[in-house]
C-alpha cells in the first residue's frame, strides 16, 4: 500500500562521509553488479558497446567544486542513492501500490510485478534516486541490499549493502538511524550529519557528513620556488657574449 | 521535463473531451437524437483517445488495472477512478439522450461534476509535485480547469460563453507563466541545499557522475531555451485564446468561423501544453549543475 507507515521500528540507512570519499566509483560498480544478479529485474544497459551507451544505476557519484570565501577551493565527491525518506513522496504518488515503505525497517522498495512503469514516483523524488529501466519498463531504486543485510547464507561481514562493503575509503556506513546509540547515529551527532534538500520535507533517513575544514596550506604552496629562481640575472662571460650575439641576429 | 507526445496528447485532448462532456451534461446544448450522437462521439473520442494515449508512456501497460488500487493517496489512481466513473455516468445520460430522446437531468449533472473532477485530478498529478516548483502552485489546477472548460464551451458551440471563458483562461495562463518563472527561486531549493555544501554561488558542479546520458537527464533535466519559450508563449496565446475569441465575437459567426476557432484553439492548446512540460524545471537538474538559481 502506498500509505506511509506512521512510524517504523527501525530506520535503516546509510551515512556517507563527504570528507573521506575519494570519488573512485567502486560503490557504483559493486551496486550495479549485485543488483543486476539479484533482487528483481537486472539493471540493463542500452547500446553498451555502441556510440551512445546508457544504463540503469542505483547509485551515482557527482563531484562538486566549492570555493570558500577564504582559502583554497575544494573538490567534494558526492555519492547519491535513495535516502529512504521517512516522508517519501515517491511512495504516496504511486497509483498501483508497487512503491512502499516497510514498517519493520523503513526501507523503501518497489514491487516490480505490480509496477506499471508510469514514472510518477521518479518525478516525485527530488534526488533523482529512481530510474525507470529501459528494458524491463519497471522502476528501479536502491533496496539497501535488502537481499544481503538479512541473508544468512552470506558470511556475517557481507551482511551489509554492497556499496558499504566495497568502499575502499571507508566513506560509507550502514546502520539503524532510528536508534540514537547506534554507531551511525553517534557518527551523525559527532560530525554534524545533514539532510539533503530539507526544505522538500522528505525527511531523509540517509545522512551526509560534511567535509572537515581544510588546513590553509596556500602559503606553503611554493616551497620549491626559491630553489628554482634564475641563478644569474645578468649573464657574463660566454653566456653574456651569446646573449648579445643572439640579440643582434 | 521531457515533453513526451503521449502525455501532451493525453492532457490536451482528454481535457477538451471532459470539458465538452461537462457542457453536454449540463444541457448546453440540450441535444437529443442524432445531433446528440455526433456531440457524444466527439467527446468520447477526445476523452478516451487521450486516456489511451497516456497508456503509451507506461513501461508495462498490461498491468494498468492495478492503477485503480491506491486512490487513498495517489492522484493518478484517483484520476483513473474519476475518469471511468465520468465516462460511465455520461454514457447512461448519452444513451438516453440519443436513443430515447430523454435527458436525465440529474444524471447529467452528476456526469458533469465527475468530468470536472477528472480534469482536477489530472491537474493535481502535476500540481502536487514539490520537485517541480513551476507546477507546485495553486494556479496549476486553475489553469488546466479553465482551459478545459473554455475548450469544452467552444466545442459545445456556446459562442458567447466560450469567448468569455477563453479570455478568463488566457488571464490565468499568463498568471501561471508569471508565477512559474519565479517558482524555482521562491522554492528555496538550490545546489547549496541539494548538497548541503557551501552557499549558492560558492559551489559548482564539477564533474557529472556519467559521461553519457541517462534516464534522469532525458526525463527531467532538459528545458526549452528562454528565447524559444517566449516565442512559443506568444504563439500559444494568439492561437489558443486570442484568435478564437476574435472569431467568436464576429457577429453572426457561423459554423465555418466556429470550426476555424476550434482548430486555432487546439493548435494553441497543444503549444501551451508542450511548454507546460518543456519549461518545467525539476530540482534534480540542480545536481547536474543545470539550474542557475
Ligand atoms: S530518496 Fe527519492 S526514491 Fe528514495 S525514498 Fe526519498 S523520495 Fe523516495
Ligand atoms: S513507476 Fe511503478 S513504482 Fe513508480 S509510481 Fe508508477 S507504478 Fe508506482
Ligand atoms: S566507493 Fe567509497 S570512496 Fe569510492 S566513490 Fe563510493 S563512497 Fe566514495
Amino acid at each position: 500500500m502506498t500509505e506511509l507507515p506512521a512510524s517504523t521500528q527501525k530506520k535503516l540507512g546509510l551515512v556517507i562521509d563527504l570528507d573521506t570519499c575519494v570519488g573512485c566509483h567502486a560503490c557504483v560498480i559493486s551496486c550495479k553488479g549485485w543488483n543486476t544478479e539479484n533482487y528483481g529485474a537486472p539493471l540493463s544497459d542500452m547500446d553498451a558497446y555502441g556510440a551512445d551507451p546508457s544504463g540503469t544505476f542505483l547509485n551515482r557519484v557527482h563531484s562538486y567544486e566549492i570555493t570558500p570565501a577564504e582559502g583554497p577551493a575544494q573538490l567534494v565527491h558526492f555519492p547519491k542513492s535513495c535516502l529512504h525518506c521517512e516522508d517519501a513522496p515517491c511512495v504516496t504518488v504511486c497509483p498501483t501500490g508497487a512503491s512502499y515503505k516497510r514498517q519493520e525497517d523503513g526501507i523503501v522498495l518497489v514491487n516490480e510485478s505490480a509496477c506499471i512503469g508510469c514514472g510518477l514516483c521518479a518525478w516525485a523524488c527530488p534526488y533523482g534516486a529512481r530510474e525507470l529501466d529501459a528494458l524491463e519498463g519497471v522502476m528501479k531504486k536502491c533496496t539497501l541490499c535488502v537481499d544481503r543485510i538479512y541473508n544468512e547464507n552470506l558470511p556475517e561481514e557481507d551482511r551489509q549493502p554492497a556499496c558499504v562493503r566495497t568502499c575502499p575509503a571507508g566513506a560509507r556506513h550502514f546502520g539503524d538511524l532510528g536508534d540514537p546509540d547506534s554507531d551511525v547515529s553517534r557518527l551523525v551527532a559527532e560530525r554534524g550529519g545533514m539532510d539533503l534538500m530539507p526544505e522538500q520535507g522528505t525527511k531523509p533517513v540517509n545522512k551526509y557528513l560534511p567535509p572537515r575544514p581544510k588546513q590553509d596550506v596556500s602559503h606553503d604552496m611554493d616551497i620549491l620556488a626559491p630553489f628554482l629562481e634564475p641563478v644569474a640575472e645578468d649573464p657574463k662571460g660566454f653566456l653574456g657574449w651569446l646573449d648579445k650575439a643572439l640579440e643582434k641576429l | 521535463m521531457h515533453p513526451a507526445p503521449s502525455v501532451i496528447i493525453f492532457t490536451s485532448f482528454s481535457g477538451l473531451g471532459f470539458g465538452l462532456l461537462l457542457f453536454l451534461g449540463l444541457g448546453f446544448p440540450p441535444v437529443t437524437g442524432w445531433v446528440a450522437f455526433v456531440f457524444y462521439a466527439i467527446a468520447y473520442a477526445l476523452a478516451v483517445g487521450g486516456l489511451l494515449a497516456s497508456a503509451f508512456h507506461l513501461g508495462n501497460p498490461q498491468r494498468a488495472l492495478k492503477a485503480f488500487t491506491q486512490w487513498k493517496t495517489s492522484w493518478l489512481s484517483r484520476e483513473a477512478w474519476l475518469s471511468v466513473m465520468a465516462l460511465l455516468v455520461m454514457a447512461v445520460y448519452a444513451f438516453c439522450a440519443v436513443f430515447l430522446d430523454t435527458r436525465l437531468t440529474v444524471i447529467g449533472w452528476i456526469g458533469a461534476a465527475l468530468s470536472l473532477l477528472t480534469v482536477y485530478s489530472t491537474s493535481m498529478i502535476y500540481g502536487q509535485l514539490k520537485t517541480v516548483p513551476r507546477w507546485n502552485q495553486p494556479l496549476t489546477p486553475v489553469h488546466l480547469l479553465t482551459l478545459s472548460i473554455a475548450g469544452g464551451a467552444l466545442l459545445a458551440g456556446q459562442m458567447t460563453v466560450a469567448a468569455a471563458l477563453l479570455a478568463l483562461a488566457a488571464a490565468v495562463q499568463v498568471a501561471h507563466w508569471q508565477v512559474g518563472d519565479g517558482a524555482l527561486k521562491a522554492s528555496g531549493t538550490n545546489l547549496a541545499t541539494a548538497t548541503g555544501l557551501g552557499t549558492p554561488g560558492s559551489i559548482r558542479a564539477f564533474e557529472p557522475p556519467h559521461t553519457g546520458t541517462n534516464y534522469l537527464l532525458k526525463e527531467f533535466v532538459h528545458v526549452v531555451g528562454r528565447k524559444h519559450s517566449r516565442k512559443l508563449r506568444m504563439i500559444a496565446l494568439t492561437l489558443g485564446y486570442g484568435l478564437p475569441v476574435v472569431l467568436l465575437i464576429i457577429p453572426g459567426a457561423g459554423h465555418v468561423l466556429g470550426l476555424l476557432a476550434v482548430i486555432s484553439h487546439v493548435a494553441g492548446l497543444v503549444t501551451s501544453r508542450w511548454l507546460f512540460f518543456a519549461e518545467a524545471e525539476h530540482v534534480v537538474g540542480l545536481y547536474y549543475g543545470k539550474r542557475s538559481a
